[in-house]
């Protein structure tokens, strides 16, 4: 492999031979670069988020009308170094009576346990941090382990309003984890394996043209796992102070900040490699740079959606959001997984076209039979009419009418 | 396949050191000035009323025994989805009547009112 084609695995190989070559045992070698390795990946994993958090400023400034930050360099590149550097240098006021210890260590949680993700994520055809054959699950797993860090925030923070919001932030994360860990079970079944880079390898139609309703329900849900808008209960801005949040101050609220914005690239990440192909595309088994260019792209793509998504829905509010989960996506979700599975195995796996049109027309029939049937029994008036205030109304228009 | 999990135990750890020691660099580059008012609780701008660990709704807990159940068949629908492309279509039907009789739960729970927030 010459440097152009396969960078990464041309300078592991190059410091490997180098290290044996000074005489080290070869187990400490592969410990010693799988700690530069790691190290670097998480690195880099938290430098991009100043890319991510700029590029979402000047989106949603965009879309609300106005330019974002232009004024720290070069269009506003260097305005998250500025902020960085601000949050940096802010004081870490502890308030009376905290808990000490859930106090310090949520926001270690909350960006750690999404920065471990990114451990399995395919990002070429062979650079991957490690091809663990059952990526899926520890996905799911250690995700789950972000929600510790709201809960020790809110508990660990001596504030009613804090613990509130952690309660209401806990009760939608896990309610929205159920159609999300069904949802993951599409692209394993269709592949017939956990591990993400099998997955991608197996893509030969992009798993979203053979469930799109799957691929809808992941991404709704995924949404709704990071806490984004319009799923944002627990950190409302303008309703609970921040929620779980309220007593952080100085970098332990920016290392919140921080895995938000981390979490919600991570699902896009997750999105592009389940269901978009992930490095799939021309030449990339023999060029494995342009696998990484590839879904560097796709995953852009869905990061936009999500970022379009937050700039223009209002907010659920929580009964709403909670019976969006349980009455509607979680029958929907076990439904298009079992009905796929069915459709899949009588359809014949030679014919392509058949396969993919087949599996679209089931997705379409489910979705049309999903609307038809909340358009019949899930009228919930969204507001009462009131015939006093119509009276009213129409009384004092006569009256500026005549007047 | 050992190597795998040594890596994952590595990028565990870089991962929970990383944030640990961004958060102890800026607490060295921060101001320390602590006074009473600061380091008040906030409360909308009054003083607290009461004990803070108050007791919550019992709605949560139900919300999360729903979650087990549905988190644990999702569990146990992954070996299923595994061997699902050299399984012949009597094992669809299986997973079909399994996932039939956990939506027959669901359902269950959703009319005797388990699913409401309130």
């Amino acid at each position: 492999m010459s440097f152009v084609a396969d960078p990464i695995n041309f300078i592991a190989d190059w410091l490997s031979k180098l290290l044996l070559g000074w005489g080290l045992p070869p187990d400490l070698v592969m410990v010693l670069l799988f700690i530069i390795g790691s190290g670097l990946l998480a690195t880099v994993a938290m430098l991009w988020v100043t890319i991510l958090i700029w590029y979402e400023r000047k989106i949603i400034g965009r879309i609300q009308d106005r330019f974002g930050p232009n004024r720290v360099g070069p269009y506003g590149l260097f305005q998250s170094i500025a902020d960085m550097i601000k949050i940096f240098t802010k004081e870490h006021i502890s308030p009376d009576g905290v808990d000490w210890f859930p106090f310090t260590i949520a926001p270690i949680i909350a960006v750690g346990a999404v920065l471990a993700v990114w451990a399995v994520i395919p990002f070429s055809a062979n650079f991957v941090g490690t091809n663990l054959s059952v990526g899926i699950l520890f996905i799911l797993a250690i995700g789950g382990i972000g929600e510790f860090g709201i809960v020790f925030g809110g508990w660990g923070s001596n504030n009613k309003y804090a613990l509130l919001s952690a309660f209401r932030a806990v009760a939608q994360l896990i309610s929205y984890e159920t159609p999300y860990v069904i949802c993951f079970l599409i692209p394993v079944m269709l592949s017939g394996s956990m591990n993400l880079n099998d997955i991608v390898k197996a893509q030969d139609p992009w798993f979203i043209f053979l469930a799109p309703l799957g691929a809808l329900i992941f991404f709704i849900t995924s949404i709704a796992e990071v806490g984004r808008t319009p799923f944002d209960l627990a950190e409302a801005e303008s309703e609970l102070v921040a929620g779980f949040n309220i007593e952080y101050s100085g970098l332990k609220f920016g290392m919140f900040y921080v895995g938000d914005f981390l979490h919600s690239f991570t699902i896009s990440l997750l999105f592009a490699a389940l269901f978009l192909g992930g490095w799939k595309g021309p030449w990339a088994e023999q060029i494995p740079v342009l696998g990484f260019v590839y879904f560097f792209i796709k995953s852009s793509a869905a990061y936009f959606l999500v970022i379009l998504l937050r700039a223009s829905m209002p907010r659920f509010r929580i009964d709403q959001m909670m019976d969006f989960t349980w009455k509607v996506l979680t029958p929907l979700s076990l439904t298009v997984v079992s009905m796929t599975a069915l459709v899949d195995k009588l359809l014949p796996a030679n014919l392509i076209w058949v396969r993919i049109g087949g599996l679209i027309l089931l997705n379409i029939i489910i979705f049309i039979a999903t609307d038809r049937l909340l358009d019949i029994y899930w009228k919930k008036p969204l507001f009462q009419k009131n015939n006093q205030v119509e009276d009213a109304s129409k009384a004092s228009s006569v009256k500026l009418g005549a007047g | 396949m050992f190597n795998d999990w040594i890596y994952i135990a590595i990028f565990i750890v870089i991962s929970l050191f990383l944030p640990a020691a961004a958060i102890m660099m800026a607490y060295f580059l921060s101001p320390h000035k602590p006074n009473a008012i600061k380091n008040t609780i906030y409360e909308c701008g009054v003083e607290t009323v009461g004990d803070t660990w108050v007791q919550f709704k019992v709605q949560y807990y139900i919300f999360g025994l729903i979650f087990l159940i549905f988190d644990v068949e999702s569990i146990f629908l992954y070996p299923w989805a595994v061997a699902y492309q050299i399984m012949s279509i009597y094992g669809v039907l299986e997973a079909i009547a399994f996932i039939l009789i956990l939506v027959g739960g669901l359902m269950y729970a959703w009319r005797k009112g388990a699913l409401q927030w309130i």
